[in-house]
């Protein structure tokens, strides 16, 4: 947590000369809390105050970052515990796990499964972003060679898997340019664990089944030089674990209690149906990474959907790109509706329209994301922009007939909008959930 | 190594709410169910803090609903004309911890039915099955109160919730639900300023707060979860906050709005996993998705979905009081 002015007055030498250039090492220190001046304008400093400040200046969180170039991810950094507060910084990463126990085509065949777990939504690529090779052989050169396989065949950051550091050491030495996160360094082996992360500049899984273990085993890792730290705390139930990760994130974030200062990574089990769930309700609350030791499509959809759903920032309405989308095959004689560019509001109309199983062209209209109403009071959406929208997506070349369904809401603009336009305007239902009955029975 | 306590207590809490009423109490309910308690925020504190445990209410139309997917009318397709074999086979077979009777055939632009047929169905679930009801009406105001009247009064006694109070249509079914001794759904358009003016709305004409379930509109994953999941999340933190307008226990419908999106319904789309695997698991992810924000009664459809949802809620919660 950031220091106030007095505490780092404490921390000067006090001599008030000048030399950073403020009358006072008071002032500088109201200056340095205001973040206006920088430590190093005073040449007297000790080193024990640098160390202070920069610890107090770290955030709560501290961001790991694993894997290399494109497939490189980042968590942890989050400052709040309600995405309304401010909003999540880094998305849960979803691992998929690959055992050291597969050869030949079985191996090939899982990292393939895994490569397909990736989808596309509103244009942005989601879905697994890590793949994890658990060492259940228990040997050395198969980990290894399991570990180099799956680095080379797959396009996600590498988690290596193990307790035993034989075994991690000659995975790393295979893997260590993907840098690899390396699980898990635990009271048994954190000095070994530690020294191959070390070397490699790799970051640390640490583990252990209490949270009081878990502080001193961070706190240990930390002592041996390495700061890049994920904790994995093991618990007996799905409860004990989410509570638990809760309480974390409290103490890192409102308590800056540092041995905790850092994400979290969950691994969960039981029939694909039941490891969705888990993993939903752990990425929602608080875990940086989510293993799961499934390569189903149908699993990895709907948990990469709610990351990305809950880690938007909710100061910023989510936006559609304003053009002309088609549901279905449309053809010169189908409707056109418009709505506008608030992704709320385009997916409501888009589901709708689909459901009607009526051909149609949607346009979209830039309303800086609002939905139709706000838009409307706020004069982002009236006849000049609907008729400009028009123009630019040269609605009049794909269809013959000139009619435009507007939606209910904004009935009161027909008129303007007739004349900006010269098409008939139609008055569409107020709710979209009523636009499959209109387009099946009200639109021929 | 020691860790710091956490000690975080609320002024506040989340309203308890039995639904039903047995025997003892006029009804004829053979169990009643109750929600609500939470004193804290979803997962911190202790599981004793969570108050009682969320349930689920699976849907029952009053007319075959005409657009469900196929892979949703494949675990009803014996009993999708007849709600109340439909509502057994949701308690018996399918766990459901209440029903929903959602009367769609109602609505004039749908089956446009009229109050004998809903009063029919009202009576026939309410002998088929002991667990409580929800009653739902159709969304259209004049139809709905026309009709609701007469549910509410088919069910007298049985201190069912009834939905839904929304601020441009409140008064005849508050009125109703007072007379007849239920509970009220207030819902708002995603908007929690609306949601409470409701509720305020509704307490003007004497409707006790402790009686009121808020249903917020709920967003289907991928189609603006993330604003029911805040709205949900601050409704809760306004409760904890001792706001008695933000204090009630929250319904969510998830059945309607998982299964009306193209993830849940498309067969061909590849890449994405089977249909029958994708869709529960859709709805089932909305659901469990909307528990973390502190969702009390959640509406579903499909029985693999309830069953993925049941098993998670039962990992998690601990009291169940009724
Ligand atoms: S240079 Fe350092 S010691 Fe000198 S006045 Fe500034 S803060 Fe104080």
């Amino acid at each position: 947590m950031a220091l106030t002015g007095l505490e780092i007055f404490k921390l000067l030498p006090k001599t008030n000369c000048k030399k950073c250039g403020m009358p006072t090492c008071l002032a500088f220190a109201m200056q340095l809390a205001q973040k206006r001046a920088k430590l190093d304008s005073c040449p007297d400093v000790s080193e024990e105050a640098k160390n202070t400040l920069a610890a107090a200046a770290a955030p709560p969180m501290r961001k790991v970052v694993f894997g290399s170039g494109d497939h490189q991810v980042q968590i942890g950094q989050e400052t709040v515990m309600f995405r309304h507060e401010e909003k999540f910084y880094s998305p849960t990463v979803l691992a998929a796990t690959i055992s050291d126990k597969l050869t030949g085509p079985d191996l090939q065949n899982r990292i393939k499964a895994i490569n397909a777990l990736r989808f596309e939504r509103v244009g942005v690529r989601i879905g697994a972003g890590a793949i994890a090779v658990i060492n259940d052989s228990g040997q050395a050169d198969a980990f290894a060679a399991a570990a180099e396989t799956a680095a080379q065949s797959s396009p996600f950051a590498l988690i290596l898997v193990s307790d035993s550091p034989q075994a991690m050491a000659a995975a790393v030495a295979k893997t260590a340019k993907f840098v690899p996160l390396i699980a898990n360094a635990t009271n048994d082996n954190a000095q070994e664990m530690a020294k191959i992360a070390k070397e490699n500049k790799c970051p640390i899984v640490a583990k252990a089944d209490s949270l009081e273990s878990l502080c001193g085993l961070t706190e240990k890792i930390k002592s041996l030089g390495i700061e890049d730290i994920v904790l994995n705390l093991q618990t007996e139930t799905l409860r004990d674990k989410l509570y638990n990760l809760s309480r974390m994130r409290v103490l890192s974030l409102k308590k800056v209690f540092r041995p905790l200062g850092y994400p979290t990574i969950s691994f969960v089990a039981g029939d694909a149906d039941q490891q969705a769930a888990a993993a939903v309700g752990l990425a929602c609350k608080y875990s940086g990474v989510v293993a799961l030791d499934t390569v189903e499509q149908y699993v990895f959809l709907p948990i990469a959907t709610a990351v990305m759903n809950i880690f938007t920032d909710p100061q910023k309405p989510v936006q559609v790109e304003p053009k002309i989308y088609t549901v279905g095959e449309p053809d010169e004689n189908s409707p056109v509706l418009f709505t506008t560019n608030f992704s709320l509001t385009y997916y409501t109309v888009e589901s709708d329209v689909e459901a009607s199983r009526v051909p149609s062209y949607i346009l979209v209209v830039d309303t800086e994301g609002t939905s139709v109403l706000t838009a409307y009071s706020g004069d982002k959406l009236n006849e000049k922009i609907v008729a400009d929208a028009m123009t630019k997506c040269n609605v009049q070349d794909l269809v013959k007939h000139r009619k435009l369904i507007i939606p209910g809401y904004v009935a009161v603009m027909s008129g303007k909008l007739e004349e900006a336009t010269n098409w008939e305007v139609m008055v569409g239902p107020r709710e979209s959930s009523m636009l499959p009955k209109y387009l099946k029975e009200v639109w021929k | 190594m020691p860790v710091p306590e956490v000690l975080e207590s609320f002024a506040g809490s989340v309203n308890r709410i039995t639904l039903g009423s047995t025997k003892d109490t006029g009804g004829s309910r053979t169990s009643t169910i109750t929600v609500g308690g939470a004193r804290n925020v979803v997962y911190a504190g202790s599981a004793e803090d969570a108050g009682e445990k969320p349930v689920i209410a699976i849907d029952i139309m009053d007319v075959p609903p005409e657009d469900w997917p196929d892979i949703l009318i494949e675990p009803y397709k014996d009993v999708i004309k007849n709600p109340a074999d439909w509502a057994k086979k949701a308690v018996n077979e399918f766990g459901a911890d209440l029903i929903c009777v959602k009367f769609d055939g109602i609505h004039p632009d749908k089956a446009n039915k009229d109050a004998a047929a809903a009063v029919k169905v009202t009576e026939d679930v309410l002998k088929a099955v002991g667990v409580p009801l929800i009653l739902w009406g159709c969304g259209n105001n004049e139809k709905d109160n026309q009709i609701i009247p007469k549910i509410s009064e088919a069910a007298k006694g049985q201190n069912c919730l009834l939905g839904a109070a929304e601020q441009d249509n409140y008064k005849s079914i508050t009125a109703v639900a007072l007379a007849d001794g239920h509970n009220l759904i207030t819902e708002a358009p995603l908007d929690i300023n609306i949601g409470k003016q409701v509720n305020i709305l509704v307490s003007d004409m004497g409707f006790p707060l402790e009686k009121i379930v808020t249903f917020q509109d709920t967003g289907a994953l991928g189609y603006g979860i993330e604003y029911s999941y805040s709205i949900q999340e601050r409704q809760r933190l306004a409760a904890l906050a001792g706001d008695k307008m933000m204090a009630m226990p929250a319904i969510c419908d998830v059945g309607y709005e998982a299964w009306r999106v193209k993830e849940a319904r498309l067969a061909d789309a590849p890449g994405w996993g089977n249909v029958e695997d994708r869709g529960p698991m859709w709805e089932a992810a909305t659901a469990i998705c909307l528990l973390q924000a502190g969702a009390d009664i959640i509406r579903m459809r499909h029985p693999r979905a309830v069953a993925a949802v049941k098993n998670f809620i039962n990992q998690i919660w601990k009291r169940v009081s009724a």
